[in-house]
């Protein structure tokens, strides 16, 4: 997210996970107009799941600058209930809690400030079920 | 009878114990300890902030409620610490929640009574008939400098309310507001820290403007302290709540459920109204509940809620507040929490 346009553009799916299934089943949040499996065109918007499970997941500990204050941290690929995949920092969670298959709930969290000016960006991140 | 229709709360997972700050200053923990009567308090986690809180409690009320987003006609989050100085933390929480845009949104600070300003505004929308449903929130990361007595209970968390008409939970009977220009707390724009009167917090503030808003609003609801089953009063420390109830004829057992401060510490715009919604979570058909507010500068609003018979229906559906006090803690030492309430500067 690099400036206030990008944020405001990309609000219907940080803040609302919406997404898309496709005719073929394929389901992403990322905005896609054409199915990687099968070429398909043809989709309906729906809103994604915020529950899912852990596909792989590693742990940062020499992170970008902007996230500097929140090393070392987890990045998780998740698996939605629905089937979407999405990467997101895991938060509020003990790392020996962080595993494959580890069900995860997807929480609006602060993901970064742009300096002390700028816009805050705001996402979802993966808190731990225990 | 308008009323409320859904609520919900949300409170940090972090914690700092008051030992931890007390031995930090070479303060007497146990001395602090009986004297403010906090244990420990609740800290914001590094991506948390009264947006983020306010999302996470005002989807709890609407997981209660069971209503269409879009039915709702306005919202207001009252808070000291809005992220933005410019800029509403509400047109976030409703995009982030599916409300909107047909929506009316407002940003409100009162000291630590913004919360419950919230939901009387949005429930007079609802009794003007202007609308069907409103959502008044209260939510803070509150600031305390360090060394200064605030810090032992600047506490973060919230709570989220939706008014109706239709399915309500506990109707609102009467509500008062008691207000004056009173110099007992204050932050200045610019500013990273309150400042405050110390002693003269207590009498000419706190319980000036509780105690009358009390009283008033238990006479326009024509009731006595033993007509309420539970009784909440803001929260600044553990003893101020207990004395203004005995003041006011309530007893302990009317108080101890609502009184949650001795855990959370102070969620200033999210302090009475949270423990209002420790107090949902549990109360039964016919059961009434006087919640006074008090924000320094300084004003009091009072409210008379009897619960319905729908109220059981509700409590389930989403997290409970006592669970998220006493559950899933995760202790800070005074070097983390600093670094996670920025009180020490970083490079860029």
């Amino acid at each position: 997210m690099a400036n206030s346009q990008r944020y405001t553009r990309e609000i219907p799916h940080r803040f609302r996970f919406e997404g898309q299934k496709f005719r073929d089943g394929y389901v992403t949040l990322a905005n896609r107009y054409i199915s990687p499996e099968s070429g398909s065109k043809e989709f309906e918007s729906i809103n994604i799941s915020k529950k899912g499970k852990i596909l792989s997941y590693t742990i940062i500990r020499t992170p970008a600058n902007d996230y500097k204050l929140l090393s070392p941290y987890a990045v998780a690929i998740i698996e939605t209930s629905d089937g979407a995949r999405l990467t997101a920092m895991v938060t509020d969670s003990k790392f020996e809690d962080i595993k494959i298959g580890a069900d995860v709930e997807l929480v609006f969290r602060k993901i970064k400030e742009e300096g002390h000016s700028g816009i805050i960006n705001y996402g979802y991140k993966a808190v731990i079920i225990l | 009878m308008v009323g409320i229709v859904g609520y919900g709360s949300y409170l940090p997972r972090y914690r700092i114990k008051t030992s931890t700050i007390a031995e930090q200053w070479g303060d007497n923990a146990d001395s602090i300890e009986n004297g403010l009567m906090l244990t420990e308090k609740t800290v914001p986690g590094r991506d948390e902030d009264t947006v983020t809180i306010s999302v996470a409690a005002a989807k709890n009320a609407l997981a209660r409620a069971g209503i269409d987003p879009k039915l709702i006609g306005a919202v207001y989050i009252g808070s000291e610490s809005h992220p933005y100085a410019v800029k509403p933390s509400g047109t976030i929480l409703i995009d982030a929640l599916g409300i909107g845009p047909e929506v009316h949104v407002a940003d409100f600070e009162f000291a630590c009574k913004a919360g419950s300003e919230a939901m009387f505004v949005a429930y007079s929308h609802v009794k003007s008939g202007n609308m069907d449903y409103a959502m008044g929130i209260g939510a803070d990361t509150s600031q305390g400098a360090p060394g200064d007595a605030l810090e032992y209970s600047a506490a973060a968390g919230g709570s989220a309310f939706i008014f109706g008409k239709e399915n309500v939970i506990a109707d609102v009977i009467a509500t008062y507001s008691y207000t004056s220009d009173t110099a007992d707390f204050w932050r200045r724009d610019l500013q990273m820290y309150p400042r405050h009167g110390g002693r003269f917090t207590g009498e000419p503030a706190y319980f000036k403007h509780v105690l009358n808003a009390a009283q008033v609003t238990m006479e326009k609801a024509n009731m006595k302290a033993q007509d309420f089953k539970y009784a909440i009063f803001h929260m600044p420390n553990g003893r101020f709540p207990l004395k203004a109830g005995k003041t006011l004829g309530f007893t302990d057992a009317q108080m101890k459920d609502g009184w949650i401060v001795n855990l959370m510490g102070n969620t200033y715009s999210g302090s009475s109204i949270t423990g209002f919604s420790s107090v949902l979570d549990i109360l039964k058909p016919g059961e009434r509940v006087l919640l006074v507010s008090f924000g320094s500068g300084a004003g009091s609003d009072g409210f008379v809620f009897e619960a319905t018979d729908q109220i059981t229906k509700v409590q389930d559906k989403a997290p409970k507040l006592r669970d998220m006090l006493e559950n899933n803690r995760i202790y800070l030492s005074y070097g983390q929490y600093v670094a996670y309430r920025k009180k020490i500067l970083f490079n860029d």
